[in-house]
């Protein structure tokens, strides 16, 4: 469907983007690649009077490494792909970026754009929420930090008030010899995942799993850590034998739900596989 | 109602259109580049796909708003004055089309692909392509002029 009416804004500075939503009082939207917004629109799920395009504000598209990863707000998913430097810095980073949508989407497509749409099945709110990142963000009465699992309160619900603009995400620093995983399964490449599975961990000096992140999306309202494979696999040595059963007992007591795409019961037994592929291939990774 | 400026296949276009027009409108109307072809209109579909600033986007998912002052390449670009280019001539000689409605959608996004990576293999010509629906011929013959096509790139 051709998209609703509305008003457009490009605003020069984050303080003119801030003082746009201010005047619209919670009735506008801020648009960077638009690949999430646009069909919104189409759909009339969303109907703001006023876009405010953030695409002429400096200093959003930066992707910083000191330690820390810090993506700008506006970093595309084509520029994690492209950049070498992360193939060592956030190789989980890169990896879970290759599943994001289409090559014409991720040409486009931004970083905070999908944090602030919080799709339950994507991608890289999952990831923000099973590696622990943190969000930053700025309104008219200050900045302030959100941690990835406390920003996602819904489908589609985040913590930002409507005057509020996210200005980027730190991944904590990757530590060298990090292993991990990344699965998911939909039925078209490049389609939201019916379930998916993302795991890292270090080994210690004993060969024994040490701080172990294990999330999980496609599944219900948000995306959520697995603390009970965590748990489990924690201070272990891995082997196949533990995958198996963690895969199996990690998701007996996961809230699921069911949707048009796949039921509970089968996203419970797809989340399993995911799972102990994702610890699978992990064991391959990091070296 | 705004003013936009954009640089379609080299010729510059000024136009008062609404805010919410979108890039594939803008395209296809006032400069009448109707080889652009719109379908779902949600970005699903890729059928919109053109290029901007050397990158395949979907033109259903930009607005003309977004496009200002940027560089716009539509399938009528490939062809230079009665000639196919080679990716046009090699989807001809593989039959990769039939009804031809995804087919500018399908070539904008190979050409972009090309450009960018002429050491292109085929597992990564099938994961670009499956963000373009064909309803027609398959996908091989596709794939075929693709590989084909890009000893032309590079």
């Amino acid at each position: 469907m051709k998209l609703p009416e509305f008003e457009y804004r490009s605003p020069a500075t984050l303080s003119e983007a801030i003082a746009l939503l201010v005047a619209a009082d919670g009735e506008a939207k801020l648009l960077s690649g638009g690949q999430s917004l646009m069909p919104m629109l189409a759909f009339r799920m969303a109907t703001p009077t006023v876009l405010v395009d953030l695409r002429k504000v400096e200093g959003l598209d930066a992707i910083e490494i000191n330690g820390d990863v810090r993506l700008g707000a506006r970093v595309r998913w084509c520029d994690i792909e492209k950049d070498q430097r992360l193939a060592t810095a956030h190789p989980l980073l890169q990896e879970a970026v290759r599943h994001i949508a289409h090559y014409q989407i991720r040409n486009s497509g931004t970083v905070g754009g999908s944090l602030a749409h919080a799709d339950p099945a994507a991608e890289f709110p999952a990831l923000a929420v099973a590696c622990g990142a943190v969000i930053s963000t700025v309104a008219a009465n200050g900045s302030r930090t959100v941690a990835a699992e406390d920003f996602f309160l819904g489908p589609l619900v985040t913590v930002l008030e409507p005057d509020e603009i996210i200005t980027g995400i730190s991944f904590p620093a990757w530590k060298a010899g990090r292993r991990f995983g990344f699965q998911e399964f939909a039925r078209r490449r490049g389609d939201f995942a019916i379930a998916g599975a993302i795991v890292h961990y270090d080994v210690d000096a004993w060969g024994r799993m040490a701080d172990v992140h294990v999330g999980a999306f496609g599944l219900g309202d948000t995306p959520i850590r697995l603390q009970v494979a965590e748990s489990l696999l924690d201070g272990q040595q891995p082997t196949a034998e533990l995958f198996e059963r963690v895969a199996a007992a990690a998701t007996e007591d996961v809230e699921i739900q069911d949707d048009i795409h796949a039921d509970a019961e089968y996203r419970r037994s797809l989340l399993g596989t995911m799972l102990m592929r994702a610890l699978q291939s992990s064991s391959r990774s990091g070296d | 109602m705004m003013q936009i400026g954009i640089t379609i296949n080299n010729v510059s276009y000024e136009r008062e259109v609404p805010a919410r027009t979108t890039l594939a409108d803008f395209i296809r109307g006032l400069p009448g580049l109707t080889g652009t072809h719109v379908a779902c209109e949600h970005g699903v579909c890729g059928a919109c796909t053109v290029v901007v600033d050397g990158a395949a986007v979907r033109s259903c998912l930009m607005l003309a708003a977004q496009a200002e002052g940027r560089q716009i390449e539509t399938v009528e670009s490939l062809a230079g004055d009665g000639e196919l280019s080679p990716l046009q001539a090699a989807f001809r000689k593989h039959h990769a089309l039939q009804c031809g409605f995804c087919t500018s959608g399908i070539l904008m996004t190979m050409h972009a692909l090309l450009r960018d990576e002429p050491d292109v293999d085929e597992e990564r010509v099938r994961e670009v392509l499956s963000g373009n629906l064909c309803r027609c011929t398959g996908y091989q013959p596709i794939v075929d002029a693709v590989m084909e096509a890009k000893q032309s790139y590079g």
